[in-house]
């Protein structure tokens, strides 16, 4: 542990400490402002017609009677966007050989998955604009539709985008080139071929956009609901020619977003040239039958995979084919490949061997686009493998618990590395294990199974270790080409009146990024945490930085506000130096006064010497540099990433007669490093957790054969709800990385990732008494019903 | 047929006429017409609980009624509730607990808060995610919500007990 944080005796020690989060009270009392709120003068507003067909042919377009309906002031088709908007292509050039075609705001000619939008009305209210959109006449050229996984591979396919060469978009291979020797000598092995269901992010807060374009300055202000507003300040900048400090985007309370507001949607991208058109805001709220068209969805895996083991139980080797059907087109900017290269990468990731060979199929058919969504990848991976390992324990006649902890990595041989090239520095696997065996009682679980079983009751009981990607370097996206920052900046200021504003560039959607920013600044400082003030999410207001995604609001926001306010105080108390004619070094700020470091006598109140710097410089002497504001970015050294671990524990009980499985209780061990505020960690594991049991048991977006969304509605598609989820326990150990001095790592994806490999294992258990298993999420009362072979 | 029509409603304890379109939902009256945007929109089909408002009293989904049918009643929103301080309690808890992070479900939760406490004083843990099964959260899990209105429901429980009989 690094000494000087931590230690919660001494004043202003925040950083460790379970704090409530001070911007939660205006959301509280219903004064959250969200972008669906907003309202600006002469604001307009827009609603799209969207295809009935999967895919077609656009023949023709006729808006001319749309045009006349009460209040409407423009009707725009894709080769009026396109006039505006230069494509995008969704590609990363260190994604060799990937392709895509370019993308459009409003297709040109062709569409290419139910539900893409076509036509923008703008009118004076969103009802008059939907009164219009009945009024426009599109005659379409029914296509061939791609909607099956292996048919879109055969070499006779038809297309998922006309023009295309074939419809795979990637493909990648890793290989350590010892597999087949090691399957070939190995005692047993293990395999299966597993499917995961497409979901979506079903964020309670819909996408939402209000775009303002000021002709007369030049300038666009967009109020975005996304994590990312510098992302989108560069690509309205480049895409639609404004400089780029013309550029404001504007993110402001959030409601909800896990990965899906930060790609470029078709119609957010519209607005923008909408509202230059109009000359006048244009506002864009996704209502939840589009943002199930529109909205990426996620998963959408077919891996087929095996495992060898020797006649002790170590796992030798694993081979794995992975298979992930997105859109016909990649998402911009993050493409559509990373959740399938992470997969194959993540795979075995807990464990010793050393034997791996991997396939990714990257490939296009005609459904809404997927990409990155909460724990990318990592659910996948990691059912994949913990489920294997479940089989291979079985076979052995082995606990699952036992296996685990023959091959899980020792915590004393660290750094080392994976079969597929990650980097660990620090991990914690085996302490996790010991501690959820303790924390569920997990050998008095498997005493009250086996007398349940007896009586009829069919328990299971799952477990699952994982690791977390977080703190990512530029090797995630800047390498690929993509302006996506891997780092961030804050500036820090003490005000005239001696209280601190801290405007940094990571973003906050609830998770409490202002809190522990907050906690951070305050800590360092020396100052009560009231007095600081956090502002986040206004790219006119905050330095450019990377925001808050894929785990990196903690490890590197935090880092960044820690060094920042460590460069702030050391300015401070170099101006007390001279002002008291004291060596800074004698000198310490605690509570917000600066007293001397030995004796902890005050000295000068930050307030007195906020007054005497902005106000009476003239009593200072000649030479006195008084810089109460620092500005400083951080970007991630050391290690391309850090990586977080940790184990989860599921207890189910399963009906056989019904398939219904009741979730009695769930544990997570995770080890996130440093932790800067417990209340707020326990949170994300627990609301991750959730979202990974919705995976596992409930939410899909399913498809017909002829590839309509079946589902789109939050009446048919399944949210996990408050009366058929478990408490969650949740335990900790602090494994810091040693790259930072706030050793933070992040929290945010681990109770997503392996939730639902926790759950699939518990399923699994409970129906080994029937001789039979299921490999399919989610898990529906019919599939159990059919593995059971009773449907 | 889509002509306004006026009506009168009482909302947050104020009286007041509006002309309203016949197709618009209370929940567009009470954000666009009202300004009073705590009530929010998540699904408009009545299955995800953040346009809970309570109508006379009792939890109603704004977003599948129409304003002309508030027509005479007494409206109460997150608003209102927040500044009659009756909610003060469960907003309290909420915020001890971090029983919210995007805050989007918080004002229907506090509302069917309010509600299932008027009608059950000492909800089990069982009784409390029930009631909330109409209310969607995609950020906590649940736990701590449910953790703070279980300790709302305790703390009004002891504060009724030392009232003089």
């Amino acid at each position: 542990m690094n000494a000087p944080l931590g230690a919660l005796d001494r004043p202003n020690s925040y950083i460790g400490r379970s704090v409530s989060r001070p911007n939660a009270k205006r959301l509280l009392a219903g004064r959250g402002r969200y972008v669906t709120d907003l309202a600006l003068p002469r604001m307009l507003h827009a609603a799209f017609l969207r295809s009935p067909y999967v895919h077609a042919r656009i023949v023709s377009i006729d808006t001319e009677a749309a045009r006349a309906m009460p209040g409407v002031r423009l009707v725009a088709t894709g080769a009026d966007l396109a006039a505006l908007c230069t494509p995008w292509t969704g590609t990363l050039d260190h994604f060799k050989g990937m392709k895509s075609a370019p993308q459009h705001p409003l297709p040109l000619d062709e569409v290419t998955w139910s539900g893409q939008a076509v036509v923008a009305v703008v009118a004076e209210s969103r009802a008059e604009a939907e009164d219009a959109l009945g009024a426009i006449e599109i005659a379409f050229e029914d296509l061939p539709a791609v909607a099956d996984l292996d048919a879109a591979l055969r070499p006779d396919a038809d297309r998922a985008a006309n023009g295309a060469e074939d419809n795979l978009c990637f493909r990648a291979r890793l290989d350590t080139g010892d597999v087949e020797d090691r399957f070939a000598a190995a005692a047993h092995v293990v395999e299966e071929e597993f499917r995961f269901g497409r979901h979506t992010a079903v964020t309670l807060e819909p996408r939402a956009i209000l775009a303002d374009w000021d002709a007369s300055e030049g300038k666009l202000t967009v109020h975005h609901a996304t994590q990312t507003p510098y992302q989108f300040q560069d690509l309205y900048s480049r895409h639609y020619g404004i400089p780029e400090a013309n550029v404001r985007v504007i993110a402001p309370d959030i409601g909800g977003s896990f990965g899906m507001k930060l790609h470029v949607y078709h119609e957010d991208m519209a607005v923008i040239g909408l509202s230059m058109l109009c000359a006048r805001p244009v506002k864009f709220v996704a209502d939840r039958l589009e943002s199930f068209v529109s909205d990426i969805h996620a998963r959408d895996h077919r891996v087929r995979a095996r495992m060898a083991v020797d006649a002790s139980g170590e796992i030798l080797a694993m081979d794995v084919d992975d298979a992930t059907a997105i859109g016909a087109f990649s998402t911009y900017p993050r493409t559509s490949a990373v959740e399938g290269n992470q997969v194959i990468r993540l795979m075995g990731a807990p464990y010793r061997f050393r034997s791996y060979r991997a396939e990714l199929s990257v490939v296009f058919q005609n459904k809404v686009q997927t990409s990155q969504y909460r724990a990318v990848g990592h659910p996948i991976a990691c059912a994949v493998t913990e489920r294997l390992v479940d089989m291979a324990a079985e076979r052995l006649g082995l606990d699952p618990a036992e296996i685990r902890a023959r091959n899980l990595i020792p915590d004393d041989a660290y750094p080392c590395d994976s079969p597929t090239g990650y980097k660990f520095e620090a991990l914690s696997h085996q302490e996790s294990l010991a501690r959820l065996k303790a924390l569920m009682d997990y050998d008095g679980l498997r005493a009250e199974q086996a007398t349940l079983r007896a009586r009829g009751v069919h328990r299971g009981i799952g477990i699952a270790s994982f690791v977390e990607i977080s703190n990512p370097s530029p090797a995630f996206y800047g390498i690929g080409g993509a302006r996506i920052s891997a780092q961030d900046g804050a500036v820090v200021s003490v005000t005239p009146s001696g209280e601190v504003r801290c405007a940094i560039s990571v973003t906050e959607q609830g998770q409490g990024t202002e809190t522990i920013v907050g906690q951070i600044v305050a800590d360092q400082l020396g100052v009560p945490r009231e007095r600081v003030r956090v502002t986040t999410g206004d790219t006119e207001t905050t330095p450019h930085g990377g925001a808050t995604w894929a785990c990196r609001g903690a490890g590197i926001g935090g880092e960044t506000a820690l060094q920042a306010a460590r460069r702030l105080r050391s300015n401070i108390l170099s101006l007390a130096g001279t002002i008291l004619q004291a060596k800074p070094a004698d000198l310490d700020l605690r509570d917000g006064i600066v007293v001397e470091a030995s004796s902890g006598s005050e000295r000068i109140a930050l307030s007195e010497l906020a007054r005497i710097a902005y106000f009476r410089s003239d009593t200072l002497p000649p030479d006195t540099s008084a810089q109460l504001t620092v500005a400083h970015h951080y970007a991630p050294q050391g290690y391309p990433f850090a990586f977080t671990n940790g184990i989860q524990g599921c207890h189910v009980e399963l009906d056989a007669e019904t398939g219904f499985v009741t979730i009695l209780k769930h544990w997570v061990v995770e080890d996130c490093g440093r932790i800067i505020n417990p209340l707020l960690v326990d949170e994300q594991i627990r609301g991750g957790v959730v979202q990974g049991l919705g995976a596992a048991f409930f939410e899909e977006c399913r498809y017909d054969e002829d590839g309509q969304l079946t589902n789109g509605s939050l009446a048919d598609y399944l949210v996990p709800m408050a009366c058929e989820m478990p408490d969650i326990v949740v335990g900790h150990i602090e494994t810091p990385t040693a790259d930072t001095v706030l050793g933070a790592k992040g929290c945010g994806e681990a109770g997503t990732a392996a939730s639902s490999a926790a759950a699939l294992n518990a399923v699994n258990d409970a129906m080994r008494p029937f001789g039979a298993s299921i490999a399919q999420l989610p898990m529906t009362p019919t599939r159990i019903l059919a593995a059971l072979g009773q449907f | 047929m889509t002509a306004p029509v006026a009506i009168t409603l009482t909302v947050n304890g104020e009286r007041l006429t509006r002309l309203a379109e016949p197709r618009e939902t209370l929940a567009d009256f009470l954000r666009r017409d009202l300004g009073l945007t705590g009530t929010h929109l998540g699904c408009e089909m009545g299955v995800c609980g953040a346009c809970l408002v309570m109508l006379d009293g009792t939890p109603v989904h704004s977003c599948l009624s129409f304003a002309v049918q508030a027509d005479g009643s007494a409206v109460e929103t997150i608003e209102g509730l927040t500044e009659s301080a009756a909610v003060t309690d469960l907003q309290q808890a909420f915020h001890e607990r971090n029983a919210l992070q995007c805050g989007f479900c918080t004002p229907g939760m506090l509302v069917t808060a309010q509600g299932l406490l008027a009608r059950k004083a000492s909800p089990s843990r069982e009784e409390i995610r029930d009631a909330l099964s109409g209310n969607y959260c995609r950020c906590t899990g649940y736990e701590a919500i449910v953790d703070a209105i279980e300790t709302v429901a305790r703390r009004r429980a002891a504060s009724r007990e030392e009232l003089p009989a």
